[in-house]
């Protein structure tokens, strides 16, 4: 049996609705009628899929940032967000689960690869001038983006409960107390307690697993979308309908 | 070959079956790889052996519960016996009723006698005889995962 067997069948339909073929309109439909791709544009230039215009930067930082859903889920399975089982937790994730250190390993590694596929992603778009009239939104969504990435680190950093984890949020939340009238209020908020705690630890989690991950899924769909809106990617300065 | 023709493949049918394929040995890797895991290699779960102290302490004659570990220990005039005090049931923690001389669960209503022997449903069967013995130090200590049959009394 062919994937197009496969394809015409009433099962493979009812669940992709417009069913195959070779038209425009069957094309398009595919795209428009599929909740996930239909952020995308029906049609692309071909000039925005060599690998020049874009590095595929953006695409290769949504892969990371896949590979850190999956990974971070499967970690969350063996971890307790408490003191001091987090720690332990860590541990057997290393020695004792089998592919724990895998997986682990695999998270961490992604994690340093996103934020420099992040900042690399947006070098590119900067000095090509793809920031420029249509898309200044989209940049703007982009820099958003950019602190979540770097906030999902920092709140990561927290959970194996080491003490490069203490140390660095202890340091990290001195600096956030730096800000004018409102610092030690923000930090006392952030930790859930006036040091870096059992309270800290569950808000890091609950931060690092919930909330920026959402916020994440969030602006990324905004940001896919909008590059449909604002007339597909970036393709050079001469930007004609090739 | 004679039917050259018939064994003609497309090089797109070639590069579908090996995407397919490699796609299908991948899903089988990671199912293993998933499943392994999955399941925990070292588990935090307390010891199934519970000690119940020394023997001078359970009067003969006397049931006394252990809530924590879920046993009866029995002092019969036979000698001494542990039961699971886990309703064979749906597994509620059943309770000692001095006064009738029973042991009765309070979720759904069964009754044991306090040999074990189931004396009213729902539950299936009796409550199970669990293996007792003595330890070095002279104490009781009851193994919870281990039934042995019923009326094998420890004898102190």
């Amino acid at each position: 049996m062919t994937i197009q067997d496969l394809r015409d069948t009433r099962v493979w339909r009812s669940v992709f609705r417009g069913g195959s073929g070779a038209t425009n309109l069957r094309r398009s439909m595919a795209i428009q009628q599929n909740v996930f791709l239909h952020l995308a544009s029906v049609k692309a230039r071909k000039r925005a899929l060599e690998f020049s215009v874009t590095w595929y930067l953006g695409t290769l930082s949504f892969g990371t940032f896949l590979i850190l859903v999956v990974t971070g889920i499967l970690l969350m399975l063996y971890y307790h967000p408490s003191v001091p089982q987090a720690y332990a937790d860590m541990k057997d994730l290393q020695f004792v689960v089998s592919a724990g250190v895998f997986l682990r390993n695999l998270h961490r590694w992604s994690a340093h690869t996103m934020v420099l596929l992040v900042f690399a992603h947006m070098f590119k778009v900067f000095y090509r001038g793809a920031y420029r009239k249509p898309r200044e939104f989209n940049w703007v969504i982009g820099v958003i983006l950019l602190i979540l990435t770097l906030l999902l680190s920092y709140t990561g950093y927290l959970l194996p409960w080491d003490q490069l984890a203490f140390w660095a949020i202890t340091v990290g939340s001195n600096i956030m107390s730096a800000v004018p009238v409102l610092g030690q209020k923000i930090r006392f908020l952030m930790l859930g307690g006036h040091s870096v705690n059992a309270n800290a630890l569950l808000r890091f989690y609950v931060l690092h697993c919930v909330i920026l991950p959402l916020a994440a899924f969030l602006f990324i769909a905004v940001h896919f979308w909008r590059i449909r809106k604002d007339g597909g990617l970036y393709t050079g300065h001469k930007e004609s309908h090739e | 070959m004679a039917d050259d023709d018939k064994m003609q493949v497309s090089r797109r049918e070639v590069f579908i079956k090996l995407g397919v394929g490699s796609a299908a040995v991948a899903c089988a890797g990671a199912a293993v790889f998933g499943y392994s895991y999955l399941s925990p290699n070292v588990l935090y779960e307390p010891s199934p052996i519970a000690n119940a102290g020394k023997p001078e302490n359970y009067p003969r004659g006397s049931v006394t519960q252990d809530l924590q570990a879920g046993i009866y220990v029995v002092h019969g005039p036979e000698g001494f016996y542990a039961l699971s005090a886990i309703c064979t049931h749906l597994g509620c923690l059943t309770v000692w009723n001095a006064d009738r001389g029973i042991i009765a669960c309070p979720c759904h209503g069964s009754k044991f006698s306090e040999l074990g022997a189931k004396l009213e449903g729902p539950a299936p069967r009796g409550l199970p005889w669990l293996k007792v013995w003595l330890s070095d130090e002279g104490e009781l200590l009851v193994d919870r995962a281990t039934v042995i049959p019923q009326r094998q009394y420890l004898r102190t």
